[in-house]
């Protein structure tokens, strides 16, 4: 049932796309929960904030994202009692969430596992750095905690462990996975290693310089982070955008979407034994890549979204020769599209590999292009398009095996859409300035701006502090929700094909680990 | 298989020209540095110490058709045993200070350490907070360091070259 007060307390949200808050005590902090699982909501954030020099009390927020709208719910805890009751029970993904919150900031919940998840050993049990009363600049000695992986006992069970540090040219996490035969009985993946501190450095940035760090969360999202970081200033300040900078901001997004799908689409592949691929896919990719250095001067256009617009404009005359490039990679991917279909040896190791049940999907709260694959048929540039999406149209790609191949597919999908946009965007594309300067926030605000990106909805919620600071900043990235559906994915699966399975997902570390 | 092929034959040989002293452009003079000094076998081992990824996606595109790097003798290997070369990215983040010091105390003497991209040379936009010690220098000894957010895969070309140059030089 939806309770009255969701709609009676709630206050419009800033945001690029539809939204409200909401203030909640305890219970209507469950009770909102409770309905918005109901009425199938994904939790799309949480995260927990020190205001004790403001109420003395600590806030912790919620994200949801339903079909149509975005739903923040505020609880604010006296700082005595830094309590707040557990999201677990209704979205599991709540979890590495909940345990990043009481690393970072001392404030739990009443439920869910307690280990430590952001902590290492890197910062003292009883230190909360993300506490205003924490120096930025104070550091520790690391004193290593082992940490307790949860044992699988019995018959025959042994145990792979992998990382941080792997085979090849990868992020950093650990995997261990206990193993009967060949077949995995169990995953579990730590993470965390790659965690940089980014909400505290945050608070030393300007606000019109936060999307030079939004922009380095997950490099391989830059686009995404820039934007979304700008999406929440530019909603707190009111200020509008001429039309040609948000084409191109789109351009830049569709062109980061279609760089990655093809990296991957490579990638993947390879990982099952097909070099053909990774040679093509990375020699389309590198032709993208450096396209866009010509174009836009930057090969993976970090620091393209700025506040109030884009850095660079886009010659009259690149257009043109921007086309003829986007056809030819419509040609090639169609043709390798077929390569990859009618290759009986790759097929076998993509179909029913890794395989993540429409069910499973959507009880653990699976988002962005791994829950398209598994039948959750969301993508915010379709169900809630933001400027100029509710232009340009974009058409929803999903499957429903939840399986490699079904990501592949999905990929390539979207990868011919995406191709489509862009040739869109170019093709109408409008005049106007490239950027405009956002007049300084009023302190107190909340903002937030939230994008697809290639692997699913980037959020930044942003909230302003005096003279142009950053009072808190929070990026989020959908692997916090997409990591644990690798450990369910791999169930039953031999553990050779963990490299290609883990591949299928493409998650972020840097993204997670913040 | 027939279409296999036929894309082979028609795409072609996507290289840049293998070193020649008379089709010398920057990245065949590169290689032919490469070429000379180690002889078609230098191994890398890539440890990302905490970067944002946008360094690794410049490393993965050395291995693509155009830069030929497995063509100039230049191998990412599995293991830091097998390894000469240590390239490592990210400013270091606390929580991989001590897999980071262990991946360098594994390689066999002699080795190099190359740290790419503007946070492992000296931080970049992340600084030195609770969870990052800075630039790899304050956790291992570094050879050489490439500039750049992230640095291109040229560049990074450029960064092996200036390291092999000044092999012999003591370690500062």
């Amino acid at each position: 049932m939806w309770p009255d007060f969701l709609d009676s307390e709630s206050v419009p949200l800033r945001s690029n796309v539809a939204g409200c808050r909401v203030l909640a005590d305890a219970h209507h902090w469950t009770a909102a929960a409770d309905a918005l699982r109901e009425a199938g909501a994904s939790l799309l954030s949480l995260w927990g904030s020190d205001d004790r020099d403001v109420d003395r009390c600590f806030r912790i927020r919620a994200a949801y994202l339903l079909p149509d709208r975005v739903l923040v719910i505020e609880h604010a805890m006296p700082a005595e009692r830094a309590v707040y009751p557990s999201l677990v029970p209704g979205f599991p993904v709540a979890d590495r969430m909940q345990r990043a919150v009481h690393d970072l900031l001392g404030i739990r919940a009443d439920g869910g596992d307690t280990r430590p998840w952001l902590r290492h050993g890197g910062w003292p049990e009883k230190v909360f750095p993300l506490r205003r009363d924490v120096s930025s600049a104070q550091t520790y000695p690391i004193v290593s905690v082992p940490y307790p992986f949860v044992p699988v006992i019995g018959e025959g069970v042994h145990e792979v462990a992998v990382g941080p540090v792997h085979a090849g040219v990868i992020e950093p996490g650990r995997f261990h996975i206990s193993v009967v035969g060949e077949k995995a009985l169990r995953l579990e993946e730590r993470l965390g290693y790659t965690h940089k501190g980014v909400a505290k450095r945050f608070e030393s940035f300007a606000q019109r310089d936060g999307h030079r760090l939004a922009a380095r969360v997950s490099g391989d999202s830059t686009v995404a982070f820039g934007w979304a970081y700008c999406a929440a200033l530019e909603s707190i300040t009111a200020t509008t955008l001429s039309p040609r900078a948000v084409a191109l901001r789109a351009l830049a997004l569709e062109r980061e979407r279609i760089a990655n799908h093809l990296g991957d689409l490579g990638a993947i592949g390879n990982d099952a034994g097909f070099g053909f691929g990774l040679t093509q896919f990375s020699s389309l990719k590198e032709q993208l890549l450096r396209h866009n250095s010509e174009v836009f001067g930057q090969r993976y256009l970090f620091d393209f979204v700025v506040p109030g617009g884009v850095a660079c404009d886009l010659s009259v005359r690149a257009i043109p020769t921007l086309l003829d490039k986007i056809a030819m990679l419509e040609r090639a991917v169609h043709e390798l599209r077929s390569i990859y279909a009618n290759h009986e040896g790759l097929q076998d190791r993509f179909l029913g590999a890794g395989r993540l049940t429409p069910d499973q999907a959507q009880t653990l709260g699976a988002i962005g292009l791994a829950a398209r694959a598994s039948g959750i048929a969301r993508d915010l540039r379709v169900d809630q398009p933001w400027t100029p999406y509710d232009n340009l149209a974009p058409v929803l790609a999903t499957r429903t095996e939840g399986d490699v191949a079904a990501r592949v597919q999905l990929r390539f999908d979207e990868t011919l859409e995406s191709l489509r946009l862009c040739r869109q965007l170019l093709d109408t594309l409008p005049q106007g300035e490239l950027c405009a300067e956002p007049p300084m926030a009023p302190a107190g605000q909340l903002g937030l701006g939230l994008i697809e990106g290639w692997r699913g909805p980037v959020m930044v919620a942003l909230e302003t502090g005096p003279e142009g600071r950053i009072r808190r900043c929070h990026p989020h990235d959908p692997s916090w929700q997409n990591w644990p559906l690798i450990e369910v994915a791999l169930l039953g699966n031999i553990v050779p094909d963990f490299p290609l399975i883990n591949k299928s997902f493409n998650l972020s570390y840097s993204g997670h680990d913040g | 298989m027939f279409d296999i092929l036929s894309r082979i034959r028609r795409v072609g040989s996507l290289s840049e020209p293998l070193p020649s002293p008379d089709t010398d452009t920057e990245l065949t003079a590169i290689q032919r540095e490469l070429h000379a000094v180690f002889g078609r076998a230098l191994c890398i081992r890539h440890v990302d110490a905490g970067s944002c990824n946008g360094c690794e996606l410049e490393i993965h595109a050395l291995s693509n058709p155009y830069y030929n790097l497995e063509g100039a003798g230049i191998r990412f290997v599995a293991s830091p045993r097998h390894a000469d070369l240590l390239l490592v990215t990210g400013p270091v983040s606390v929580n991989m200070e001590d897999a980071l010091r262990q991946t360098y105390e594994a390689m066999p003497e002699p080795k190099w350490v190359l740290a790419v991209g503007d946070c492992g040379a000296c931080g970049g936009v992340f600084n030195t907070n609770y969870a990052v010690r800075g630039p790899i220098s304050e956790v291992i000894p570094v050879d050489a360091v490439v500039n750049g957010c992230p640095p291109s895969p040229l560049a990074i070309l450029r960064g092996l070259v200036y390291i092999t140059r000044h092999l012999d030089r003591p370690r500062p």
